[in-house]
């Protein structure tokens, strides 16, 4: 067991390696430069430019560059192009942002995809079903932003309260109750949003799990028994159907950062998304390459953790 | 030969229909999928004369600029006295309304659908490409060395490390860093989602190489590309197809949301994404700017998920004609 966490472990930094030289080559071979964002400002004189890329040696070789970053990365003094905050400062910043909403998100998602997956899967062919299968395909294939609009407009419409953003501005000195009231309302679309397409994926998901399952000679054998229905499905079907999540449950980890660029823009919230989309705007390198090598380090970690979990609950894998 | 064909018409032993007309007979059985592919070719008929009409046959032009026009609902009779009639739009009407220059919208539609197509499709064909010839590379050759590591190894880490970015990120790093333009979404859309492809290409090779006929056509001489091209990729193709029916949905998604956030086809070139993007600022103004192409993309996006949908059940060997 030790030995093959081990192995997994020296692997994923093998990869991480060569991620980060990929993505840090990718990102500086492609044309544009932060010197270059702002030229037609009158400020931005030619030896202030020369100096901007002295002190972020820019003039150096890439491989030079990259030692630098990864340097500074791990000592903790990537400062950002843009606006010379720490990187890491940053980015935790907007992580403590970006995790209520993650969390929430995947709440919703797992507590509304099983139910439903399960109750698809046992009516099969029921008008639940169809529904249930054309609106998951419906909402994949919305694009999000227009939902979101969709969404917005009929909230303040209908509820009349404010979604934009964080919290509403000015009621920093209102009671406890208004002021979380006002929080929650903050959170319900963003989370619902970035909730919509994982629950119609995954719902599809648990139920074909479910319909492979409960077709088993085991579950025949557990009815045979005299089993109460509900014993059968949950205790003897579902457990045996869980497997697979594991996988998806370890997947869904870099979704903290890759999905919700495009919500966290439209609500306006003060994301790791957003921090990503602002900073690919400034041509701010050290956060753009920061925020890459720490999602794929989430993807590693996500599957790490579901590789082992699989082994620890599945018996019949053994090393 | 006829005697042979005869003599099976005799005996019965002919099948009745060819592997793609059984599987043709299942696909049509979900209406659903077989209603979304009729939908689909309409579709490729409207893009084409759509090009023809905005581009060579210039009967509608999607960047005529009509300022005294702006912000006219769907189905507004042509009746202004200030622009010459030579700039009237077709039909005399605004079929689908004007948006905020007074350009009109059915025009811009119909140049869209090309654009909007046009991008899934060659960002699909990339893909599809870069897929099959990793992972039949990885399949057929993988078990040949280069140094210490297999072909197989490389090319399946470099996978992994590409499944490892996160992939809207990616495509929204490089576009912004390049300069603007349909190729470079088509080709980076392209290159970051030819992974799953290869993956099972090189699944489906893996076992297709062990089979008696590869074996055979190797005892003939055949030459290797032929063996692989002409015998092993028909045989591997199915899953590959579907895939790629969902991939174009995926693909005319991601445009849509680059255009969403302004890294996408650039004006005055109409897509889809771009039209609903310039919209949304006059949402409660004139909403059909936003609801006309946000509805068109949820259509043809399902449409094409639900025909992907339907191939897979159809290519599926479990499911026999009959059962």
């Amino acid at each position: 067991m030790i030995q093959f966490v081990l192995k997994n472990i020296g692997q994923r930094l093998v990869l991480l390696f060569f991620i980060s030289i990929i993505s840090h080559a990718i990102v500086h071979l492609a044309p544009g430069e932060p010197s270059l964002v702002d030229p037609s400002n009158p400020r931005m004189k030619a030896e202030d430019i020369q100096r901007i890329r002295a002190a972020f040696h820019l003039d150096e070789p890439l491989h030079i560059q990259y030692v630098y970053w990864m340097k500074d990365l791990f000592t903790g003094n990537l400062k950002s192009f843009k606006d010379n905050q720490p990187v890491l400062k940053k980015i935790w910043d907007r992580f403590l942002n970006s995790l209520p909403l993650f969390i929430v998100g995947t709440l919703i998602t797992w507590f509304l995809a099983f139910p439903i997956g399960i109750q698809a899967a046992l009516k099969r062919g029921s008008m639940f079903d169809k529904i249930g299968t054309f609106l998951s395909y419906a909402l994949i294939s919305i694009p999000g932003f227009f939902l979101s609009y969709i969404c917005i407009i009929f909230m303040v419409k209908t509820f009349n309260v404010p979604v934009i953003g964080m919290r509403t501005f000015g009621l920093e000195n209102a009671g406890i109750m208004l002021r979380s009231m006002d929080r929650v309302w903050h959170w319900t679309l963003p989370s619902l949003m970035s909730a919509v397409a994982g629950v119609a994926i995954l719902s599809r998901y648990v139920r074909s799990q479910m319909l492979e399952v409960i077709n088993q000679d085991y579950i025949r054998t557990a009815r045979a028994k005299g089993l109460p229905e509900t014993t059968v499905i949950y205790r003897h079907g579902l457990r045996n159907a869980l497997l697979p999540f594991i996988t998806m449950f370890g997947l869904t980890i870099p979704g903290l950062i890759g999905g919700s660029v495009i919500f966290e823009t439209i609500f306006a919230w003060p994301g790791m998304g957003r921090l990503g989309f602002e900073a690919i705007l400034a041509r701010d390198f050290p956060v753009i390459l920061t925020l890459n090598f720490i999602s794929a380090i989430l993807v590693l970690i996500g599957t790490f953790i579901s590789d082992i979990l699989y082994a620890v609950v599945d018996p019949r894998i053994k090393f | 030969m006829t005697e042979t064909k005869n003599t099976q018409m005799v005996e019965g032993l002919k099948p009745t229909a060819s592997l793609f007309e059984e599987r043709w007979d299942i696909f049509k059985r979900n209406h659903l999928a077989y209603f979304s592919f009729i939908f689909l070719m309409v579709l490729f008929i409207f893009a084409i004369i759509g090009k023809i009409l905005t581009r060579w046959v210039v009967l509608f032009d999607p960047k005529l600029v009509r300022l005294p026009e702006k912000f006219l609902p769907p189905l507004t009779p042509f009746t202004s006295k200030i622009i010459p009639t030579e700039e009237a739009p077709m039909f005399n009407m605004y079929i689908l309304g004007t948006d905020e220059l007074g350009r009109d919208l059915f025009a811009r539609m119909l140049e869209g659908t090309s654009v909007s197509l046009t991008v899934g499709f060659i960002a699909v064909s990339i893909s599809i490409f870069l897929g099959i010839l990793f992972g039949g590379t990885a399949g057929y050759y993988g078990k040949l060395r280069w140094g210490f590591l297999t072909i197989d190894t490389i090319i399946m880490r470099f996978v992994d490390i590409m499944l490892c970015f996160p992939t809207f990120f990616l495509i929204l790093t490089v576009v912004a860093l390049l300069p603007p333009s349909i190729y470079n979404i088509m080709i980076i859309i392209g290159l970051t989602s030819w992974m799953g492809t290869a993956r099972f290409v090189r699944a489906e090779f893996l076992s297709l190489r062990e089979l008696d006929y590869v074996t055979a056509a190797r005892s003939q001489a055949i030459p290797e590309w032929r063996i692989i091209l002409i015998h092993m990729v028909p045989n591997a193709i199915a899953p590959v197809l579907v895939s790629a029916t969902i991939g174009v949905a995926t693909a005319i998604l991601t445009e849509s949301s680059l255009s969403f956030l302004g890294f996408g086809v650039q004006p005055p070139d109409a897509t889809w994404g771009n039209i609903l993007s310039d919209g949304k600022q006059f949402i409660f103004d004139a909403p059909w700017i936003t609801f006309i192409p946000g509805f068109s993309i949820l259509f043809v996006v399902l449409a094409f998920n639900l025909c992907g949908e339907g191939m897979r059940e159809a290519f599926n060997p479990k499911l026999k004609e009959g059962v």
